[in-house]
């Protein structure tokens, strides 16, 4: 089989490109998804509040997903349910052969340009070295919620949630939804980091505590969880806490093993493909885009990445070999405490340096910085300054690409610091 | 089985790991009524469940003793048996790499060594060989010792074959079932359990971690059980091609190192630590052994900093006072013990089991082979590095349901899930389930596939 452009993950950045890929009149599209349902991690996140910024008004998850998948196939877009790709290889005639199982059998597809949109996940409690045991009743945000909301599983008793970002909070939610008490989030930093209304919200609704500069120490309890011994961060004290259910949230990572598999550059920062402000991987023909690239921002921002690589794409498609054509970037680079920035190089066009998806820069602080000014250099020259900045850890800050008009083409690596 | 006690067995089997259940098949061959009874709801459990997962072939084995003798039998049946029943298996070879002066003029003496244990395979290679053959290696290293043979090897559907072979012949598994107690009825013996009252004329104590409690039920008090803990660290398969083969430590006189080593699910495996444990069922990690394992794993793979760990875990060693297995057979009280079994068991399982069997025999029990052998089951395949049944176009088009991937990270089937529910020796809980398909045991440790495969599981309506 032969396809323009093979979307792998159909999430709202997926489902957003192959609905504009369509309308932008790229003859065939399809889009490979594992899951049995399309609309990715929405499907399972009831709150509402999706659709903000990209369909322009507001609803729950499950809803959104549906609405995006929807406008995918109404566009013409092919999405294949229940079909995972497991291979993705540069083909003989110049595009990408990419290898895939479902319950139809496998099948080898031959696609022009590939558009990796694998989204992210949560760090679970191994990759984070808690030690302990290893009970029943530990798991993660996106296990919690397709438990509680797609599996109608109660889970009563005492919970503890890690971490105390707006996904924490989320869980919390889903928690009490859930039927459990929510004695506290847990942070190791020395303070929240999520928005305000829904802290407040939260807080006031489900009077969930959060417990700052604490760290989960130890895991306890053979069979069941039994609970957790916490340590202050600040007094050095531990004290133990007994709880039925655990729940690791946020730290994300990109699910990259396609991306790494088909030996594409990883962006040391985002630990996803590096990618430039087209959203080109560092292999012709393949662009990735959503929380892939960022892991994570919200669905909106994912469905609006999506759009911004279809249009590349779409671009592309149409030039005389411009998928394959020449690729120069000039690499962003970010100095501590800024974790990562994304897309992570400036694509050199003929019309110049490329603008990044809506028009901006994403970035990530590894520390808490009241007020900052984001620096942008290149060769000690100070392209940009902009204005006052929180850093927050996991909490986007956005740097405008008005510099770029500045930058030199024949120069070094573009860095970025507070 | 509602009744255990029903009749009298000719031989109980007081244990199902790896030990417990390749003497059960073994036994099995005769034509005897044997039942395997273990305190867990699942065969494998207990040591045999969180190990290495390296089938040895004895090479640093000391010379003489019964451990060195049964390891190297036990090791070449298990071969032959994997590749008949479809364990998966693979052969990696071992470097045992130096990397100071101390290990570096270690390294004759355990050549010798294993020239004294029949295995004559062994070739000291230099430094330039051993960083052409694994160059993402460390710095520093000296030299390393070549074992060829050493392989790799799933220490999950190994007990759980065994089992499986061990049921089809006839042998009745009676899990959950904790002995209690003892006494000698009209020269029987009746078991107490916590599911009532088992029956035999021999008893077997392959226990583990409790084979000194149920030995002293016998009258024995000739070895006590100190658990020996082993933390070890699963990282991502994505960080599998930073090596080729396992990279084994030197052992001195201070430590017994640390190995990195393949395995057969395309993970990188990093540990053990070595602790002396008072609870024989204390399997937490601890922060001191991760931070050392991690430390350990820098500076032989650098690679594995940048990788994710995928999982972490403990098992715990059955060691005993003694430096050698504690394997008698007492005809008069018709009782074996198969104990003292440290970290060799799941290698020389089937060479304890013929030389328990051979001991059984010599003691009184009757040996007469069944009139036709049950034959060898065939297991499903949960290795990585032969064809899964996501990948078999022929298996799905006759079944569809092995096209259906429900656990993305490890590419597992609802064919597979469903086959497990199904199978003779089936899963009690999710870990039961994870051991014999690998689902949730990946990197994402069930964020996308947990809830969906509790339903499967719950839907089955096993316990």
């Amino acid at each position: 089989m032969n396809v323009d452009v093979l979307v792998v993950g159909a999430g709202p950045a997926g489902l957003s490109a192959a609905a504009e890929l369509r309308r932008l009149g790229v003859g065939s599209v399809l889009v490979a998804e594992r899951e049995a349902v399309a609309g990715g991690i929405p499907r399972h996140s009831f709150h509402t509040g999706y659709g903000l910024r990209d369909l322009h008004r507001v609803m729950t998850g499950p809803a959104y997903a549906r609405a995006l998948a929807s406008a995918a196939v109404a566009a013409g877009a092919e999405v294949r349910l229940g079909t995972t790709v497991t291979c993705c290889a540069p083909g003989a005639s110049g595009g990408f052969g990419v290898t895939m199982t479902s319950a139809r059998g496998t099948e080898t597809v031959d696609a022009e340009v590939v558009l990796l949109a694998t989204g992210c996940r949560e760090r679970p409690r191994p990759a984070r070295l808690v030690p302990g045991d290893r009970p029943a009743g530990v798991m993660t945000t996106g296990e919690l919620q397709q438990r509680v909301y797609l599996g109608d599983e109660r889970l009563p008793g005492r919970a503890l949630v890690v971490g105390a970002e707006h996904v924490s909070f989320s869980a919390a939610v889903t928690l009490a939804h859930a039927g459990a008490r929510v004695v506290a989030l847990v942070t190791e930093y020395e303070r929240q980091q999520s928005y305000a209304a829904f802290r407040v919200g939260a807080a006031l609704r489900w009077r969930v505590p959060v417990w700052t500069s604490t760290a989960v120490r130890r895991v306890d309890g053979r069979e069941r969880l039994a609970g957790v011994e916490v340590a202050d961060l600040l007094g050095g004290s531990t004290r133990f806490v007994p709880c039925d259910t655990l729940v690791f949230t946020a730290d994300w990572i990109p699910d990259h093993e396609l991306a790494r598999h088909a030996g594409l550059d990883l962006d040391p920062g985002t630990r996803g493909p590096a990618v430039d402000t087209l959203l080109r991987t560092s292999a012709a023909g393949v662009f990735a885009a959503g929380n892939l690239v960022h892991a994570a921002e919200t669905a909106d921002i994912a469905a609006l990445s999506g759009r911004h690589a279809a249009r590349q794409i779409a671009a592309a498609l149409a030039g005389p070999g411009a998928a394959a054509g020449p690729k120069r970037r000039l690499p962003v680079l970010t100095e501590p405490p800024l974790r990562w920035i994304s897309p992570n190089a400036v694509a050199m066009t003929a019309d110049g340096p490329a603008p990044p998806p809506l028009g901006r820069f994403v970035l990530r602080s590894a520390e808490f910085r009241q007020v900052a000014r984001l620096e942008v250099r290149q060769d000690g020259q100070v392209l940009g300054r902009s204005g006052p900045v929180r850093l927050i850890p996991g909490r986007p800050v956005h740097l405008g690409a008005g510099w770029l008009a500045r930058v030199d083409p024949a120069g070094g690596p573009v860095h970025v610091e507070p | 089985m509602t009744d255990p006690g029903a009749s009298v067995a000719d031989v109980v089997i007081v244990g199902a790991g790896v030990v417990g259940t390749a003497i059960a098949r073994t036994l099995a061959r005769y034509r005897l009524d044997c039942v395997l009874a273990d305190a867990a709801c699942d065969v494998g459990t207990g040591t045999s469940k969180a190990n290495t997962a390296i089938l040895h072939t004895g090479f640093d084995a000391k010379p003489g003793t019964l451990e060195s003798r049964l390891l190297s039998q036990g090791s070449a049946l298990l071969r032959e048996y994997a590749a008949a029943t479809g364990i998966p298996v693979e052969y990696t070879g071992a470097l045992l790499v130096a990397w100071t002066e101390e290990q570096f003029a270690a390294l004759p003496g355990l050549e010798e060594n294993a020239r004294r244990n029949g295995y004559l395979a062994v070739r000291r290679i230099g430094a330039s060989e051993l960083y052409a053959r694994e160059p993402a290696l460390g710095p520093g290293a000296l030299g390393a010792l070549e074992i060829p043979d050493e392989a790799i090897i799933c220490p999950w559907t190994t007990p759980l074959a065994f089992a499986t072979e061990a049921v089809g012949a006839g042998v009745r598994l009676l899990l959950g079932t904790c002995v209690t107690g003892v006494c000698l009825v009209d020269g029987c013996y009746e078991l107490m359990t916590t599911r009532g009252v088992v029956r035999g004329r021999w008893v077997v104590n392959a226990a583990g971690l409790g084979s000194d409690v149920i030995d002293r039920m016998f009258g024995g008090d000739g070895f006590t059980i100190r658990p020996r803990r082993g933390e070890l660290i699963v990282f991502d398969k994505l960080a599998r091609p930073l090596l080729r083969s396992i990279l084994l430590p030197v052992p001195t006189a201070r430590s017994k190192g640390v190995l990195v080593a393949p395995t057969v699910y395309g993970n990188v495996l990093l540990g053990p630590t070595a602790e002396d444990v008072p609870d024989r069922s204390d399997t937490a990690t601890t922060a001191a052994g991760l931070e050392s394992l991690m430390a350990a794993g820098r500076r032989i793979l650098p690679g594995l900093a940048d990788e994710e760990v995928t999982a972490t875990y403990a098992g715990l060693r059955a060691a005993t006072e003694h430096a050698d297995y504690q394997i008698r057979v007492d005809g008069t009280r018709r009782y074996a013990c198969a104990a003292g079994i440290r970290s060799t068991g799941l290698s020389a399982s089937l060479g304890i089991a013929e030389h328990v069997v051979g001991l059984l025999g010599e003691a009184g029990l009757p040996l007469r082979p069944v009139a036709s052998a049950v034959p060898l089951p065939r297991m499903p395949y949960i290795g990585d590095a032969g064809r899964r049944p996501y990948q078999d176009a022929e298996l799905i088009a006759r079944d569809a349901a092995y096209g259906e991937i429900v656990c993305h990270c490890e590419r597992v089937t609802r064919g597979e899930v469903r086959d497990a529910l199904a199978s003779p020796v089936p899963p009690a809980d999710l870990g039961g389930l994870r051991r014999r398909t690998r689902a949730m045991n990946g990197r994402c440790q069930g964020f996308f596939c947990a809830a969906t495969v509790s339903r499967l599981f719950s839907a089955s309506g096993l316990p």
